[in-house]
């Protein structure tokens, strides 16, 4: 995987797609998440959008034997619904919750040079961390 | 429940471009655009696996810095003082992770391609950041 440019343009795209919905401002995340408040659905939009144009290319993901520059798809296999997937969607829940912040919208608000974005990523990188370690320690 | 704030047309647009960069990464270099991942990847760093990780990220930071110069910076507004965020950054760094996914990779690619865990995943996450809200805003907050 010595090429960055096309995952360097893919992360471009991305961002962009982040700015121009909105979703770069913590505030606007905790609106769609305030159903009971001033509620901003916006949020409902960008998933259709980016769920609608991904499952449209996906038809020719399974139509393809390989992908044009890789050996091969690495795509995850699993199915079943185990408590892993649970507890950590539930812990990311609240933290999302808590900060208006996710990955995505963290890692490009890098750009910004706001303080508070560091700090939460910094948070972010440790977490990650921490799982790494949980996960070699309980073997 | 008041709508307010909605900007139906650049998030249908901004969806669109994420789900197109999502659905580039995969058709050219086979990979799925979960960021939790992606980052993860790094943390430790593996050997002939960093590269495009590390490209991605600069891209996302790239359209960043596209967003302060030709978008609204001074718009972006984060409440959350720093035991708040340190608290929020480090549930959703071991979350992720735990989880598998973050609202890239189960959200968009993983409802995209029909996989149960990724509808599973983004409907409790979702509904768990509602109540976070709901109690942070409304009980705590009133």
């Amino acid at each position: 995987m010595g090429r960055p440019l096309v995952p360097l343009l893919c992360g471009l795209i991305f961002g962009a797609g982040l700015a121009v919905s909105g979703m770069v401002n913590p505030a606007k995340v905790l609106g769609f998440l305030d159903v009971t408040g001033q509620w901003d659905p916006s949020l409902v939009l960008v998933m259709a959008g980016g769920v609608a144009v991904f499952a449209l290319g996906f038809l020719l993901v399974k139509r393809s034997a390989k992908p044009l520059l890789a050996a091969k798809f690495e795509i995850p296999t699993r199915r079943d619904i185990d408590p892993r997937l649970v507890a950590g969607a539930v812990l990311f829940g609240i933290g999302w919750g808590l900060a208006g912040l996710c990955p995505g919208p963290a890692l490009t608000g890098l750009a910004f040079g706001i303080t508070k974005v560091y700090i939460f990523v910094a948070a972010m990188v440790a977490g990650s961390l921490a799982y790494g370690l949980w996960m070699r320690f309980r073997g | 429940m008041d709508i307010v704030n909605f900007t139906p047309v650049p998030a249908l647009i901004g969806g669109a471009l994420i789900g197109l960069a999502s659905i580039l990464l995969l058709l050219l270099t086979g990979r799925i655009a979960g960021i939790s991942g992606i980052l993860g990847g790094l943390l430790p760093p593996t050997r002939g696996d960093t590269t495009w990780r590390l490209a991605f990220i600069a891209g996302l930071m790239l359209g960043g810095l596209g967003f302060v110069y030709l978008g609204d910076p001074s718009a972006i507004s984060i409440e959350a003082d720093t035991p708040l965020l340190v608290a929020a950054g480090l549930l959703v760094g071991f979350g992720t992770r735990l989880g598998s996914g973050c609202t890239s990779g189960h959200g968009i690619c993983g409802i995209g391609r029909t996989s149960p865990r990724g509808l599973v995943a983004t409907c409790i996450f979702v509904g768990i950041g509602m109540v976070t809200v709901f109690v942070t805003r409304h009980i705590i907050g009133s």
